[in-house]
């Protein structure tokens, strides 16, 4: 019998960025009906080794063979015939536009000079009925689940008749329930012949998901493993070159008095509904404490509060003892509340300033970086050369822009400044969504660490398992309210019974 | 500055890779964008863009039946450029001397209302206000100058330039504190009150307004200024519209620009708040304050701007003229041109004032180019630049295509952004 031809094979590929060398002849291979995991830390090659083969960059070395054929892809539109098609990380809808149009974008189905709406919808409809992608046709991309517009485009693809379907970190932006249903659709579309590469840097998802796996390390591969008798351990030995700890080590705590105190705190979102629901809490100096709870349940407006950015309908918010409440962001920081926000880029960062000007943000206007209203510049950047190497924020000095970062380095910076200014409360808003192991680990040590040093520490988080392996009290809100209380040695079937609002009350408080 | 532990990091790092790979690129303002398009062009861009400009009127000239080379060289001729040329001697020089006068009076107010557009760009604000900021500036400038006939010249001067700049500053903070509080988009508002600005500045002139001229009741034209509050001249004769000294009050105003952008409190709460709002309101900034502040700078810019023209050179105002002016809308092509950046402002203001006095009537051969012809050409030039510049991704693949093959690459790269974005 003849060796069948890989669907996609990539051979040597290099790629340099001046300097950089972003791939270092990485090997690739994908066979028919597989899921291919392309593992490694943020910045080890992995988006540049697939824009290469979405002709997005040109190689400066290797080949690309496509069912045995040595093939250019010069452009995404020659990708596309060759039936490459690309889920990218951040979608490319357009927001205004139905399911179907968007679908059919750049391929319409015509009658005549007009667009074949029926025919588009028809065959929309076919594909999604045959891989169990359901979306509905007819509604505007900017009213569907974010579960939805994936879906929509992996139809596209699908549409397109790609026969070797690339997904760029598919689950970052999908909350549990709605991976599974992606990974429902993968396996259907494995089980028909479709070749599927799978980007991730989540262990877990890699194991569940993929036949094999190919990890890079700075450009190189490392290895290409089969995931049956692969660990999450072992994956991460492999992406991260040495051994990780996956679970925080952690002395015992020893709190001390009240850092923060919120009691019977009502706050409105920006629909005008009541978001946070009479909630009390107290943080106390040298603990940890989380909030854990399914997205959505007011844990937003109550870190915005917190923080200063929203004003509260009533209740009282203390910091030290001092009211802080509805007093804005710049009072608030002055009491000493630091804030790692949940978006690193959208919020945390100005992502076209320098590392140095974005390490100012807080404190700017203190004496040590600006005298009556003139910066000096000078001390900015001398500041910021002492925290990059302390924070080992890698890939810029202080006169690097953000976006040139990497994920985990560009939260390195904004944990880098928040800890700085020496606050008393540290909220940390899922501060390593996104992130690879390597840059978790570094922030869960760093938040242990500032424990230790007798600052509070409130964490939330959509992740139970960072919760549960950080925090040394968990408050579980379900809407708007504290509905219950454990310890961090709780299992996830009581947190998650709690979190759905199940069982309230029964809890140890 | 980079190092080879982050190589994903290199191709998100330039305008140029931003573009090929637009990862998140719908989050950022239009501020953010332009910051982006300075870095992925530097300075080539903006030239390639006003040559581009000048190719394209050429072709409309040759189109039209002029000859584009007899006429840009009779446009050059009269700016009055070649006075730079040390072998340009004797009557010639005279006339160039003359001329170039004339180019930089116009590069003044050029730089200045081109600030005021460019500081709203550099805060992620469009000011499209700057004529009617400039008007505002005018108006109060020859009200001052015209009255307070006993003053000291010197303080005149400052009063009337003060009392401009704060009436523009305000006129513009309008739109600041429309957009800071109830959310109205500047570009609507600022467009609204120039309008306003246009009608009540003529409203004032005309017959029977209130500032109408005491000397002829049948001419729609302000009182002159008073000898004291007219700025000196340093080069050329007074009487013949010589150079007054309102060219190192606007160069004056570029280091302010500079020094507040680059090296205040207040100027890197406005660049930020211009790249990333969110991100600024999370510092515990506040957006609506700098919104208001930015506004009433860019007012600031272009007021002076107003008194600098009356004090300097026009010492009266007509109805007319606020009518028929456009340096304020000039200034939006100079910013745009000049990237939002001190020294790039400068440059384009140049280039602009140099082709408003080279096709101005007066200079122009009516052999070569009708007269009335000319001063269409100019604003053919500046329409395509902010059309040009508009379109910065034609650019910027144009020349990225260009570098493609002179470094030898066997098929150039094609323009693929399109792809990936659609």
């Amino acid at each position: 019998m003849p060796v069948e031809a890989h669907a996609l094979e990539l051979r040597g590929i290099t790629k340099r960025f001046g300097p950089v060398v972003a791939n270092d002849r990485v090997d690739f291979d994908l066979k028919r009906g597989e899921v291919h995991a392309l593992l490694g830390e943020n910045g080890a090659g992995k988006s540049t080794l697939m824009s290469i083969l979405y002709g997005l960059y040109r190689p400066d070395e290797g080949e690309i063979r496509v069912d045995g054929e040595p093939v250019a892809v010069g452009s995404p539109a020659q990708a596309i015939e060759l039936g490459i098609g690309m889920v990218h990380q951040h979608f490319m809808l357009v927001p205004v536009m139905t399911v179907t149009e968007n679908i059919v974008l750049g391929s319409e189905p015509r009658r005549g000079a007009l667009l074949d709406v029926r025919e588009g919808a028809r065959r929309v409809r076919e594909l999604s009925d045959r891989y169990g992608l359901a979306v509905d046709p007819d509604a505007l991309i900017e009213d569907v689940t974010v579960g939805s517009q994936q879906r929509a485009e992996i139809l596209r693809a699908l549409y397109r008749e790609a026969r070797v379907l690339v997904l760029d970190e598919p689950t970052a932006v999908l909350t549990a329930q709605e991976t599974e249903e992606l990974f429902q659709v993968l396996r259907a579309l494995r089980d028909d012949g479709v070749a599927i590469v799978f980007i991730s840097h989540k262990l877990g998802e890699v194991l569940e998901i993929a036949d094999r796996v190919t990890v890079l390390r700075r450009g190189r591969r490392i290895d290409t493993v089969p995931t049956e008798g692969a660990t999450e351990q072992s994956l991460a030995r492999l992406m991260v070159g040495r051994e990780v700890l996956l679970r925080v080590e952690k002395p015992e705590f020893k709190p001390a008095g009240p850092v923060l105190e919120v009691e019977d705190l009502h706050v409105r979102d920006d629909r005008d509904l009541e978001a946070v629901d009479g909630l009390s809490l107290t943080v106390r100096a040298g603990e940890i404490v989380a909030i854990a709870g399914v997205d959505g349940n007011g844990q937003q407006e109550l870190v915005d509060a917190i923080a200063g950015l929203r004003t509260p309908e009533s209740g009282r918010i203390a910091v030290d003892g001092r009211e802080v409440g509805g007093a804005g962001v710049r009072r608030t920081s002055d009491a000493g509340v630091a804030h790692i926000p949940e978006d690193r880029q959208l919020r945390g960062l100005v992502l076209d300033f320098t590392l140095g000007e974005n390490l100012a943000l807080r404190e700017y206007r203190s004496p040590q970086l600006s005298k009556r209203g003139w910066l000096s510049i000078g001390r900015m950047n001398s500041r910021a050369r002492s925290l990059l190497t302390e924070y080992d924020v890698r890939g810029g000095d202080a006169a690097t822009l953000a976006s040139s970062l990497s994920g985990g380095n560009q939260q390195k910076v904004c944990v880098a400044r928040e800890i700085a200014f020496n606050p008393r409360l540290l909220i940390a808003h899922q501060p390593t969504r996104g992130l690879d192991v390597g840059a978790i680990e570094f922030v869960h040590r760093r938040l242990v660490a500032e424990r230790d040093n007798g600052r509070g520490i409130l964490l939330v988080s959509l992740e139970s398992d960072e919760v549960r392996s950080l925090a040394d009290r968990i408050l579980v809100i379900y809407e708007g309210k504290i509905v219950a209380e454990f310890s961090p040695d709780a299992t996830e079937e009581e947190l998650g019974v709690a979190m759905t609002g199940g069982g309230a009350g029964q809890t140890a408080v | 500055m980079r190092t080879p532990d982050q190589p994903d990091s290199a191709p998100t790092g330039g305008a140029l890779a931003g573009e090929e790979y637009p990862a998140g690129e719908g989050a950022r303002t239009p501020a953010a964008r332009l910051a982006a398009y300075i870095r992925g062009g530097g300075i080539v861009v903006p030239l390639l863009t006003a040559v581009l400009a000048f190719l394209i009127a050429g072709l409309v000239m040759l189109f039209t039946g002029h000859d584009p080379f007899g006429t840009y060289k009779a446009i050059f001729e009269g700016t009055g450029l070649q006075w730079l040329f040390p072998w340009v001697t004797g009557d010639d020089r005279t006339t160039a001397a003359l001329n170039l006068q004339q180019t930089l009076i116009l590069t003044t107010p050029l730089i200045l209302t081109g600030l005021a557009v460019a500081f709203a760009f550099r805060a992620g604000l469009f000011n499209i206000g700057g004529q009617g900021q400039y008007i505002v500036g005018s108006v109060v400038a020859v009200w001052v100058g015209s009255s307070f006939a006993g003053m000291p010249a010197f303080l005149h001067v400052v009063l009337a330039i003060v009392a401009a700049c704060l009436a523009g500053a305000a006129w513009a903070g309008i739109a600041g504190l429309l957009k800071a509080t109830v959310g109205a988009h500047e570009v609507i508002s600022t467009i609204m009150l120039n309008y306003i600005a246009i009608w009540v500045g003529v409203w004032l002139f005309s017959l029977g307004g209130p500032l109408q001229n005491d000397r002829d009741p049948s001419l729609p034209v302000s009182n002159d200024i008073v000898e004291g509050a007219k700025l000196p001249v340093f080069w050329g004769d007074p009487v013949l519209q010589g150079l007054h000294i309102g060219i190192f009050i606007a160069l004056a105003a570029v280091v302010v620009f500079w020094l507040i952008l680059n090296r205040s409190t207040t100027g890197y709460e406005v660049r930020a708040v211009g790249l990333n709002p969110e991100a600024a309101r999370y510092s515990g900034m506040s957006v609506g304050r700098n919104y208001v502040l930015v506004m009433a700078l860019c007012g600031l810019f272009a007021g002076l701007a107003g008194a600098l023209d009356i004090l300097g050179w026009q010492f009266r105002l007509a109805t007319n003229d606020i009518q028929i002016g456009l340096l304020g809308f000039t200034g939006i092509a100079v910013a745009l041109l000049g990237r939002s950046t001190a020294s790039g402002t400068v440059a384009a203001a140049v280039l602009f004032g140099a082709l408003l006095s080279g096709t101005s009537q007066r200079n122009l051969d009516p052999s070569i180019f009708e007269p009335e012809l000319a001063t269409n050409l100019t604003y053919i030039i500046q329409g395509l630049v902010v059309l040009l510049v508009s379109a910065d991704v034609l650019v910027l693949s144009l020349l990225r295509r260009g570098r493609g093959l002179l470094l030898g690459r066997r098929r150039p790269v094609p323009a693929q952004a399109e792809e990936t974005s659609s």
